[in-house]
């Protein structure tokens, strides 16, 4: 490379990068929530206190966890808007060994193992038989559901055992799904970007054709996709079901929209071929400081679907604006 | 053929006198990196069909475009009866009177033939709604004026063969009173019986004042058909002519002419043993029982129209859609190619006729697409090696002059030439011992076009087989050692370097068999 690069060249490159860094959706999440805090913090201190930050993370971390996956799958060209009910369905499993007497490890591995299960059938449904991955886990989503509310016929789970709850425990006076939330994050970040499978995501989803043409296996590839979707999934279900003291039959409502969500404002394109899991983490903890600074500046937090609604709404715009400009230039 | 004797008398008629209803003076037109028509001219008179002949990129369809609405003239004149006119949308064509029935008919395939007709300007009732049994009725006559009546307008269009689906274009072309007609090679998708058909609607249209423009590559239908012809070579107008006042050999040498190229920079290189063969191969239903062999360092030229299975040919050999018979051997080897993950690992490189969609993944950076067909060779442990990924790309870079801001722009951004030679970087990478190459130059600069021909040759005299589909006759000719044509899933001729001429090969390319019942 160095051979290359003459200083003209580098220099492009150097501001190419630097337009890069600002341009991109991570950066503008992170100002905007920055901008969050500082705005809510004036109007109500309270709202910077340490211990509801920790709860705002806390207590979404299982959303951001499980929209790694969902980004995953929106970048390889597909979605799966089945993802709510499933998390309601392992959780409910998840307690129900846990009560029944499972070891705890059990407890916590077994819902991951039924969730990759699910998303490899759902995988080959969607890459082998080429049915579209919206009607796919349309179907999943009313199967999942219906079982889920005959099954429990609504009840809670209680009595879950000592040392189940697994979200509640600290390490060095930070929440554990903290930790999930960053680590995870982090992990699939390095391995979408750096890895030849996290390339060939990208790939399919930006061109499946030309990926093919170029040796890449479409449908093993989606097979990946969803199986390590699943994988990401069964470790929210279980943060969700091990964060309170009862295991609730319903997730909270339209889960799986948050989740998507999060991956489309984190700049996950939903056409495919484009976006990271560092900036759908990011888009997750902005939906999550929003609701919460709702409350602390006295507004319904029942307007919080409104600012989701009309988050989306900005980033497609924003992601249209950018794409025209793109072809604009050539 | 049921032609009334009064039509036939006004046909005749409104052919001789007054002025052109269509006549197009001095049109240009160019897109960028292409002057796709310079300065031509066309005149088409009341009950006449005129052919208009020409290679693949001569400027055909553009004109066909400008004509019907689709583009606008850089510069030039279009008359309709001695009127200038200027068409913003396809719409105002029609209104003018002008119709066309493209080689991909545009149908509703859901809705009713009467339905198809009438798109757009069925018959109303008061209050706006349809009339749903004079729109029936309507159609149904239009039809029987075409001699059509085995055509139920009831019936769904989806479920018509292709000959009948043609009838309903023409028929809707009718309904709007259309009095120029452009077909753009109508008999390409049709079978014998339906040509014959086709033929017979043609000359009641004629007889009945209608001017028809008449596109084909079958020479001999323009002697059964046309009373006049025009020729266009490169985007250049070349001669019209009465059709009995010329022949097959005329109009070949009008549309090849003679062009001597300084573009194409063939070296010699040494033709090693055979690097691929094939014997006997089949897919049904556009490969029947094509054989030939590459040798190393040859580049062999595919030649022929589009749609005589040149690409589909490539296809199969590359695993897209595999061979359901034959042979295929590489280096000597007999090997079954299901896939084109398999092609590759056989040292097959493929580089697709459609950059956009099939050789390109957009959103990618230039550096990510280079390396695509080597991810398993540039990572290390299932990690890219990030390193080597800049290098193979920087390498790319300098290699083919690949004019870009750096390795990680996105080759969204870059022109035609330098996407094309992002996705040769690609293939190349895979050190293939055999190349295939589906139009490797069309739609790009003549700059960059050297340059894709400069690298051909270099590839060649480093023991790579190549082999070359090109619709452009002079590239075949200036960069092949040897030349092969397909027409109709089949090769049906092969000419030494030295030997070829432009004429014989698109002679070869064009000759077809028309049955003698059509000749009226």
């Amino acid at each position: 490379m160095a051979t290359a690069t003459q200083t003209v060249r580098a220099e492009s490159f150097r501001l190419a990068g630097l337009r890069r860094l600002f341009g991109s959706q991570e950066a503008v999440l992170l100002g905007v929530i920055l901008l969050l805090f500082v705005v809510v913090g004036g109007i109500n201190p309270r709202f910077l206190a340490e211990r509801n930050l920790e709860s705002i993370l806390q207590g979404n971390a299982y959303v951001a966890v499980a929209a790694i996956g969902m980004s995953m799958v929106i970048v390889s060209g597909n979605i799966d808007i089945s993802v709510g009910s499933l998390i309601g369905v392992l959780a409910t499993v998840s307690g129900s060994l846990a009560v029944a007497g499972a070891p705890i490890i059990v407890s916590w591995l077994m819902p991951i193992g039924i969730s990759v299960l699910v998303m490899l059938i759902i995988g080959f449904m969607v890459a082998y038989l080429r049915i579209p991955s919206i009607v796919v886990t349309l179907g999943m989503l009313s199967i999942l559901k219906g079982g889920l509310i005959s099954a429990t016929g609504g009840k809670w789970i209680s009595n879950l055992p000592p040392g189940y709850n697994l979200a509640q425990n600290e390490l060095l006076g930070v929440p554990l799904p903290i930790y999930f939330m960053v680590g995870l994050t982090a992990g699939a970040a390095v391995w979408m970007r750096y890895s030849a499978a996290g390339r060939a995501i990208y790939a399919v989803g930006g061109n499946a054709e030309a990926a093919r043409l170029s040796g890449i296996s479409r449908e093993r590839t989606l097979m990946m996709v969803f199986a390590i979707h699943g994988m990401f999934v069964g470790i929210a279900a279980i943060l969700f079901a091990t964060q309170l003291s009862v295991i609730q039959s319903t997730v909270p409502p339209n889960l799986e929209l948050s989740i998507i969500t999060a991956s489309v404002v984190g700049g996950v394109s939903i056409l495919g071929g484009t976006g990271t899991v560092i900036g759908s983490t990011l888009a997750a903890v902005l939906i999550a400081a929003i609701g919460s600074s709702l409350i602390f500046v006295g507004i319904s937090p029942y307007w919080l679907r409104a600012v989701q609604g009309t988050l989306i709404l900005l980033t497609v715009l924003a992601d249209l604006l950018r794409r025209r400009r793109r072809t604009a230039r050539r | 053929m049921q032609q009334g004797s009064a039509g036939e008398a006004a046909g005749i008629a409104s052919a001789t006198g007054g002025p052109p209803v269509l006549e197009l003076t001095d049109i240009s037109k160019s897109f960028p990196g292409v002057q796709a028509l310079k300065g031509v001219r066309f005149d088409m008179r009341a009950g006449e069909v005129h052919a208009l002949l020409g290679e693949n990129g001569a400027g055909k369809s553009t004109l066909i475009k400008i004509v019907s609405g689709v583009h606008r003239p850089d510069q030039g004149s279009i008359r309709i009866d001695g009127q200038e006119a200027t068409f913003a949308s396809p719409l105002e064509a029609q209104r003018a009177g002008i119709a066309t029935i493209y080689q991909e008919l545009l149908l509703f395939p859901e809705l009713t033939v009467a339905e198809n007709i009438f798109m757009g300007h069925a018959p109303r009732r008061r209050l706006g709604a349809i009339d749903w049994p004079l729109m029936r009725a309507q159609a149904r006559a239009l039809l029987a004026s075409l001699d059509i009546h085995d055509l139920d307008v009831n019936q769904v269009v989806g479920t018509l063969s292709v000959g009948n689906r043609q009838r309903v274009e023409i028929a809707k072309a009718l309904s709007q009173n259309a009095r120029i007609l452009i077909m753009d090679e109508p008999t390409a998708a049709l079978t014998e019986r339906d040509v014959e058909r086709l033929f017979a609607i043609v000359r009641l249209l004629r007889a009945r004042g209608v001017g028809i423009v008449y596109i084909s590559h079958r020479l001999e239908e323009i002697f059964l058909l046309a009373d006049r012809v025009t020729v266009f070579r490169d985007g250049e107008y070349v001669a019209t002519k009465r059709v009995p006042e010329t022949d097959r050999d005329d109009l070949i040498q009008m549309m090849v002419g003679r062009r001597i190229d300084a573009l194409f920079p063939k070296f010699e290189a040494p033709i090693g043993g055979p690097v691929l063969e094939l014997r006997e191969v089949v897919r049904k239903p556009t490969t029947h029982g094509v054989g030939f062999t590459l040798r190393a360092g040859e580049i062999l030229g595919l030649a022929g129209l589009v749609g005589s299975g040149r690409s589909e040919l490539a296809h199969v050999i590359f695993g897209i859609t595999p061979a359901d018979s034959g042979e295929i051997r590489l280096g000597g080897q007999p090997v079954s190619i299901r896939n084109p993950a398999q092609a590759k690992r056989l040292g097959i490189a493929y580089v697709p006729e459609d950059r956009g969609t099939q050789g390109l993944v957009r959103p990618m950076p230039l550096k990510e697409n280079v390396s695509l067909a080597v991810l398993a060779r540039v990572a290390k442990h299932a990690f890219i090696d990030r390193a080597a990924e800049a290098a193979l790309a920087a390498a790319s870079i300098r290699k083919f002059g690949i004019r870009a801001s750096g390795i990680g722009q996105i080759v969204n951004k870059l022109s035609g030439g330098n996407q094309q030679k992002v996705v040769l970087s690609k293939w190349l990478a895979s050190g293939p011992k055999v190349l295939i190459l589906d139009e490797p130059t069309r739609g790009i600069d003549v700059g960059a076009k050297a340059e894709i021909h400069r690298l051909m040759s270099e590839l060649a005299q480093q023991g790579m087989g190549i082999l070359m589909i090109s619709s452009e006759l002079t590239e075949i000719m200036g960069m092949s050692d040897r030349i092969l044509v397909m027409r109709e899933g089949r090769i049906v001729a092969e000419f030494a370097r030295a030997a070829a001429t432009q004429e014989a090969i698109a002679a070869a390319m064009m000759s077809s068999t028309v049955p003698m019942a059509l000749a009226s």
